[in-house]
This record gives C-alpha cells, sequence and structure tokens, in this order.
C-alpha cells in the first residue's frame, strides 16, 4: 500500500531500475494526479484540500525524478547506499577532465551557430554514451559505486550542454 | 418498497443540490461572467443584453460628499470628459510597484507610489488597484447572483498564465474584497484551451496565443482524454492591444508633428479612443480615417493598414520571440503543434494572425469568439471544481510561469523552484550560516529568470531568528517553497539540528495584510449596502452546511476506515456543528467548522491513501 513516504517506484508502482518505459511514467502520473489533485476535493473542505496537496505534491516530486534520467540514476544510487555527494566526492571516471577542457575551449572559441550545434551535438551523443553505461551498472552489474561514478561525470555533461544551449538561446534572440 | 429518507430537523442531506459556480474573465479591456447552464457554458448578459462589461470605473463625490461608483459602459463613455476619475486597464497596475509600470506618462489618471503597490488618486480618495478591480468583480458577481436569483457558491478567476505571484495575489485579494468565494485561479490559455478542447474533442499538442488588452501569454499544452498539461509557457504581462493602440497614437503625433508633452489629460484619452478606434476598423478595411480633436490642435488623418503594421511590427515580433522561447522551454518544434488557438481581441488584428500563421505553418483555429473563450473555459472548470459534475472528466496539470528563488550573498540569486515547474510543488534546497555565532537568517524570496536580485521581482522578506550559535557553515537551514494549485506561494525555513522555524505565505511586498482587506471591505461599496453581521452568520452557515455534508459523503463512501471510537467522535463534532448551526453565532459556528474539519483531517488522509491505492490496483487490473 503507498504512503507519503513509499519510494518514487513503489508510489509509481513501476520496476526499481534504470530503465523505465516514459509513456507509462507519463500514463501513470496523471491517473495519480486524477486521484489525488486537489482540485478534486475543491467542494470538501481545508482538511482534504491540505492532504491533497501533500499527495498531488508527492507525485509530482516523484514524476519529476522517475522522467529525468540524470535524476533517477542519482535516485537509484542513493536508495542502493551510494549516495551521489556531488559537493564532497569528485570521483570521475577516468579520461573525463580531460574531455572537459578540451570542450570548453571549444566553446570558448566557438563564434557561431553552426560550431555551437556541432558542440550541442558532441555533448548529446555523450551523454547518451553516458547513459547507456549508467543503465548497465545500475540494471545488470549492479555496481552502484560505479554508477555514483559515472553519474557524477554525467552531472558536468550536463552542465555543459546547458552553457551552450544558453549561448544557443543568446544568439537567437 | 423504497424507504424514504429523513434528515435530522435542520440538516438537510443536500443544501446546495446543485451548486452555482461561475467563471470570470477578469480582462485588461472587458470582462465576462460565464457559467454552465443545461450543460451547456455560457456567458451571462446584463439587464440590456450585454455579456461584455468594458473593466472600466469612474469614481466622484455626490453633493451629499458621498462616493459614487460607475462601472462598465457608463464609466467607458465619460473616459474624455472625465479621465482623472475613471480608470482603466486596472489589471496592469495590479501588484505593481509605480516604477514597474512602464507607460505611466501615458496614462491620463495620477498614480501614486505606495509601499508594495501603486495606487491611483481619484475624486473619491486613492484607490488601490485590487479596490477598483473588486469593483468590477462585485458587479458581474452580482450579475450571476440575479440571473439564478441565488447565492453564487464560488468561481473560477482567470489570470494571464505569465502573471507573477504579487499578480495573482493581488487578484485574490480582489475577489475577497468582493465577497467571492475563488475555487481557483486558472490560467487564461488553459480556459481557453478548456473551451477548445471539449468543443472539439482534441488531442495531441496545442499552441494557446492569448493577445489580450493589456497582456500577452504563450502556453504550450498537451491534452489526452481529459487531461490538460502544460508543458511550457510564456509572455509578457505588459505587452497586449493597450501598446498597439499607443503606438498608432505615437505614430499618428509624429505624422502630425505633435509633442507629446503638451497634450491634456483629456487629450491623452481622446488619442487613445481614437487610436483603438482606428485599430478596430483597420481589422475589416485596408484605410480608415483617424480623426481627434486636441485642446491645441485637431488631427485629421488617413490611417493605412500597411502603416499600422509598420508601426506595430516590433510589439508583434516580441510576441513571436516570446512565442519560439515556449516551444524551446518544451523541447518541441513547431511540426508537433496540432492546432494554434487564438485568443483575446487584438489577435482580431490581421497582421497578428498573418505572422501567427506564418511562424506555426498553420492556420489558426478562431471557430470559437476570442472575447468570449476565456470565460467559457473558466465556467466548465467552475462548474466541475464545484462538484456538478460526477466523476473527473477534467484535470488540469498547470505549470509555474516564472523561476522562484531566495538571494544569496553578493545579491545573486539562488534559484529553488525553476519555471514551467509542474503545480502543486514543493521544493527545497539547504542554506547555512555565514559567520560564527549568528542565530538569525534573513530570506529575501524573488521571482525571475534573471540571475541578480536587483533584476528580479522581489516578492517577501522574512527571518529565521533563534539558531543555537555555531561555527560558520555548520548550521544546516532547510528553505522549501511550496507552490499551491493556485501558483501561489508559501515559503518555510527550518534549522535542521535545533528544529527552529519560520514560515511565511507569501504577500507582504506586494499583497495587502488582512487590515487592510477588513478596511477595505468596510469602505466598499459591495458590503456596505448590507448587514455586515447577517453577512457573516449566512457564510458561516454556508460553510457549516458544505462541511456537514462533505463529512456525510465522506462517511457514506469510507466509514469503514474508522475505528468505533474515531467514528464516534466525528459523529458526535457532526452533531454538535449542526447544533451549533440552528443557534446562529457565527462565531460559534466557525469555532464548530474548525473543530469538525481538524477531527477529519486524518479520516481525510486515510480516504486519500484508499483512493491512490484503489488507482493503483485499477491500474495493475488493466496492464494484465
Amino acid at each position: 500500500m503507498p504512503s507519503l513516504q513509499s519510494n518514487d517506484f513503489e508510489l509509481f508502482d513501476v520496476p526499481v531500475r534504470f530503465a523505465q518505459d516514459s509513456a507509462l511514467l507519463d500514463a501513470r502520473w496523471k491517473e495519480l494526479q486524477r486521484e489525488a489533485h486537489p482540485d478534486k476535493f475543491v467542494a470538501q473542505g481545508a482538511a482534504a484540500q491540505r492532504v491533497a496537496m501533500q499527495w498531488s505534491v508527492r507525485i509530482n516530486e516523484a514524476y519529476q525524478r522517475l522522467k529525468n534520467p540524470l535524476k533517477r540514476a542519482m535516485y537509484l544510487c542513493e536508495l542502493h547506499g551510494a549516495p551521489i555527494e556531488a559537493e564532497s566526492n569528485t570521483a570521475m571516471p577516468p579520461d573525463f577532465l580531460v574531455q572537459q577542457m578540451q570542450w570548453r575551449e571549444a566553446l570558448e572559441e566557438a563564434d557561431g551557430l553552426d560550431s555551437l550545434e556541432e558542440i550541442a551535438g558532441q555533448a548529446l551523443s555523450s551523454k547518451r554514451e553516458q547513459l547507456s553505461k549508467i543503465e548497465q551498472l545500475l540494471d545488470d552489474a549492479k555496481d552502484f559505486p560505479a554508477a555514483a561514478r559515472q553519474v557524477r561525470g554525467l552531472m558536468f555533461i550536463e552542465r555543459f550542454g546547458a552553457e551552450v544551449d544558453a549561448r544557443i538561446d543568446s544568439l537567437g534572440q | 418498497m423504497a424507504l424514504l429518507q429523513i434528515s435530522e430537523p435542520g440538516q438537510t442531506p443536500d443544501p446546495h443540490q446543485r451548486r452555482i459556480a461561475v467563471g470570470i474573465d477578469l480582462g485588461t479591456t472587458h470582462s465576462l461572467v460565464a457559467s454552465v447552464r443545461n450543460g451547456v457554458a455560457e456567458c451571462l448578459p446584463d439587464a440590456q443584453g450585454r455579456v461584455i462589461l468594458p473593466s472600466v470605473v469612474r469614481y466622484g463625490v455626490d453633493a451629499a460628499g458621498a462616493v459614487t461608483r460607475e462601472i462598465g459602459f457608463d464609466a467607458l463613455a465619460a473616459q474624455v470628459d472625465d479621465p482623472k476619475n475613471t480608470i482603466a486597464s486596472v489589471k496592469r497596475l495590479m501588484g505593481r510597484g509605480l516604477q514597474d509600470i512602464a507607460s505611466r506618462a501615458q496614462l491620463p489618471y495620477e498614480l501614486v507610489d505606495k509601499p508594495g503597490m501603486v495606487a491611483v488618486q481619484t475624486a473619491a480618495g486613492e484607490k488601490s488597484p485590487v479596490e477598483v478591480s473588486a469593483e468590477i468583480l462585485a458587479t458581474l458577481r452580482y450579475r450571476a447572483e440575479d440571473t439564478f436569483n441565488d447565492d453564487i457558491f464560488g468561481a473560477v478567476i482567470t489570470v494571464p498564465a505569465y502573471f507573477d505571484d504579487a499578480q495573482r495575489q493581488a487578484t485574490k485579494d480582489a475577489a475577497q474584497l468582493a465577497g467571492i468565494n475563488v475555487l481557483r485561479l486558472i490560467n487564461e490559455p488553459t480556459a481557453a484551451a478548456i473551451a477548445y478542447g471539449l468543443d472539439n474533442g482534441s488531442e495531441g499538442v496545442y499552441a494557446i496565443y492569448d493577445l489580450g488588452g493589456g497582456t500577452f501569454d504563450i502556453s504550450i499544452l498537451r491534452l489526452s482524454q481529459g487531461v490538460f498539461e502544460v508543458v511550457a509557457t510564456g509572455g509578457d504581462s505588459a505587452l497586449g492591444g493597450d501598446d498597439y493602440d499607443r503606438a498608432l497614437a505615437d505614430w499618428v503625433l509624429a505624422k502630425a508633428g505633435v509633442t507629446a508633452d503638451t497634450l491634456t489629460p483629456g487629450d491623452k484619452a481622446a488619442l487613445l479612443q481614437a487610436a483603438r478606434a482606428c485599430k478596430e476598423a483597420l481589422s475589416a478595411t485596408d484605410s480608415v480615417a483617424f480623426a481627434v480633436r486636441l485642446a491645441r490642435a485637431n488631427i485629421h488623418f488617413e490611417m493605412q493598414a500597411a502603416d499600422f503594421e509598420t508601426a506595430t511590427a516590433s510589439l508583434t515580433q516580441r510576441t513571436l520571440t516570446a512565442a519560439r522561447k515556449a516551444l524551446r522551454d518544451a523541447r518541441l518544434g513547431k511540426e508537433d503543434v496540432q492546432g494554434v488557438v487564438l485568443v483575446g481581441g487584438a489577435t482580431r488584428m490581421p497582421q497578428v494572425r498573418r505572422a501567427v500563421a506564418s511562424l506555426f505553418g498553420r492556420e489558426p483555429l478562431t471557430n470559437l469568439n476570442p472575447d468570449e473563450v476565456v470565460a467559457l473555459g473558466a465556467a466548465v472548470s467552475a462548474h466541475q471544481l464545484a462538484g456538478n459534475q460526477s466523476g473527473s472528466e477534467l484535470l488540469l496539470l498547470d505549470v509555474i510561469p516564472l523561476s522562484l528563488g531566495i538571494e544569496t550573498m553578493g545579491g545573486l540569486v539562488e534559484r529553488i523552484v525553476p519555471r514551467n515547474q509542474t503545480i502543486p510543488t514543493a521544493m527545497a534546497q539547504d542554506f547555512t550560516t555565514y559567520q560564527d555565532g549568528q542565530t538569525a537568517l534573513a530570506l529575501h524570496v524573488v521571482q525571475g529568470e534573471r540571475d541578480l536580485v536587483a533584476d528580479c521581482r522581489s516578492l517577501a522578506r522574512f527571518e529565521l531568528r533563534g539558531i543555537p550559535p555555531m561555527a560558520a557553515g555548520a548550521a544546516r537551514i532547510r528553505v522549501t517553497f511550496t507552490v499551491d494549485a493556485d501558483g501561489l506561494l508559501s515559503v518555510s525555513a527550518k534549522e535542521q539540528g535545533s528544529g527552529v522555524e519560520a514560515r511565511i505565505d507569501v504577500k507582504p511586498s506586494y499583497g495587502l495584510s488582512d487590515d487592510d482587506i477588513a478596511r477595505m471591505l468596510q469602505e466598499s461599496f459591495s458590503t456596505a449596502q448590507q448587514d455586515m453581521q447577517a453577512r457573516a452568520l449566512a457564510e458561516a452557515q454556508v460553510d457549516a452546511d458544505r462541511m456537514l455534508l462533505a463529512t456525510q459523503s465522506a462517511l457514506a463512501a469510507d466509514a469503514d476506515l474508522l475505528l468505533p471510537e474515531e467514528r464516534q467522535e466525528i459523529d458526535r463534532l457532526m452533531t454538535a456543528l449542526a447544533g451549533t448551526r440552528r443557534q446562529g453565532d457565527a462565531a460559534q459556528i466557525e469555532a464548530a467548522v474548525k473543530a469538525l474539519a481538524e477531527g477529519t483531517e486524518n479520516f481525510a488522509a486515510q480516504r486519500m491513501n484508499r483512493g491512490i491505492r484503489q488507482a493503483l490496483a485499477g491500474k495493475n487490473i488493466a496492464t494484465v
């Protein structure tokens, strides 16, 4: 029986693993919100409103985490006793820093939409690669500390990707 | 043989068989009220058969010194003769400080800088935008009550999706002032989508382009089986048809060689009226006469549609930029969009329609009246929220339009809730102390997308006191932002080690205190003619009936969740409330309602658990 303390996977009644069916998550999210959304209880007093709000918030929180591969991976690592602790733990996959520096240089030198989009493309394919490694480590090898290391690397790639997107956005205006 | 139900004396089983709920579109230029009647949403007309109420209020003082008000068409007619006391487009002032109002030089009335929100100086004294809006809302409320010859259970009021917390709070305060129970604030584009979605049975991704009198919204929604999921929203809460009027007026002035500083307040109002008439005529024809009589000059001019388009091209361009950004935020391309819905009177301008069609590569949908569509959608939502429809076909999953954050060292913003996050939501971030032995922490809550506090809107400041003295950086202070389904924010802060807590419902910087509201209620026309006490009693009794009914239906459905002693306690509280209700003391009834609400909180939680469990169980069967 689900409670506000259930983990995200239990709440959504999906297997505790990295690989997820995105359409199923969407459908489950909407089903749960149909049951718990405060709008359903407008005519039923403040107590019901408060509880509905708690549930609705909790469902949205779980959905955001399950839906986003990076957050889902971090959450799985934490559930299995290998927290990410990005601030204090800087252990990275090998070769990672070198690639990061090369990208940063490329981003600084990029002068137009074409070169920026090329960098964005590289970041995206590197992200996909990293995600498939993480999936393998989490779902097959069940090596959570190793997965956590890859996740820390992925966080850098995501941050870099966001910076590239911001540069592209600023060109578009 | 069927048994007849006999209810306890004074306790009818269903005091409101059908609750009258309305949708209100509180617009910049005009406002409407709509309701679902016989299964169909329709706008309610006034005694003269007009559904539109111009959002204009004129204040004055009569010979006896009493404050007078005209609202709607009468006030609109007085705009040129009495510009200083006739307030139009007040929506643009809601939740705004003086420095926020870009076009203040062109406004014919006198604005007063007040802490929190500007006020307008009128013959009847200073008027807050909240009071002015409340006059409009109260007028619509009376219209609805006259139509149904009954009290209104509640209303859904629409706001631009891009309204920030201060603007939403101001709107809710105005409704409270007008004596309206707000079921929900919903976003205008979402309301429009409801009206369209239900009519057309649409599925897929839709873009709602809403250019109103004073605000522009673009929302990207995903529709599936009655779920209206807002994927991204964007816009500009200070861009609308009014700006097209101004651009046209400026263009004509420049052409005629008249400088703006020679204009009297009457000139300004006359110019804007002429510009609006000219703009509206240009939606149907290529060229029209622009004629206005000013204090020092007469302007007569043949205005061409092409010139109007050129003079306003930068405004149209701003809307397109916002639309592209919303698509990017949604991570969708324009080819993913199944339909574009036009909302707002300003979308009648041909140049706007052409620009939208060319951006999305498809002709926009316009089969519903763009003036009415928002009110109609709000009415559908209100009807359902009031519980008039069994089964919940509609589910609105809205997002927060602007990021929320906290000021940190160096005037920088630490974002806590990113924009386009689905609401309701609660997000937390840990902070720590800066100095050794620091026992208090000042928190400054801001809203906006920029990195510097100075560039964002300040929403509230509050303090967490009583932190035990520790070394710098040792305290762990968790700041939690909670945004409810109306998009309204509350913030709490808790030191994790000591458990010291502080909490604020975000209102102070721009909102009104409860005292302000009480004062305005006293002064307000909406309630001055009524006996306040009788009103308080009637409201308390309606609350009591509502609470009793809700508890009865909850017991009917889920009484098996309760232990016998829990059931006894709830029955006792219900009997007590029913008894108090008959005695007719408002304060006692309120206390008894509160007692029942608190006494059933645990029951409500258990029922909610059961609801979720059933949803999961149903799904499991379906997937097998």
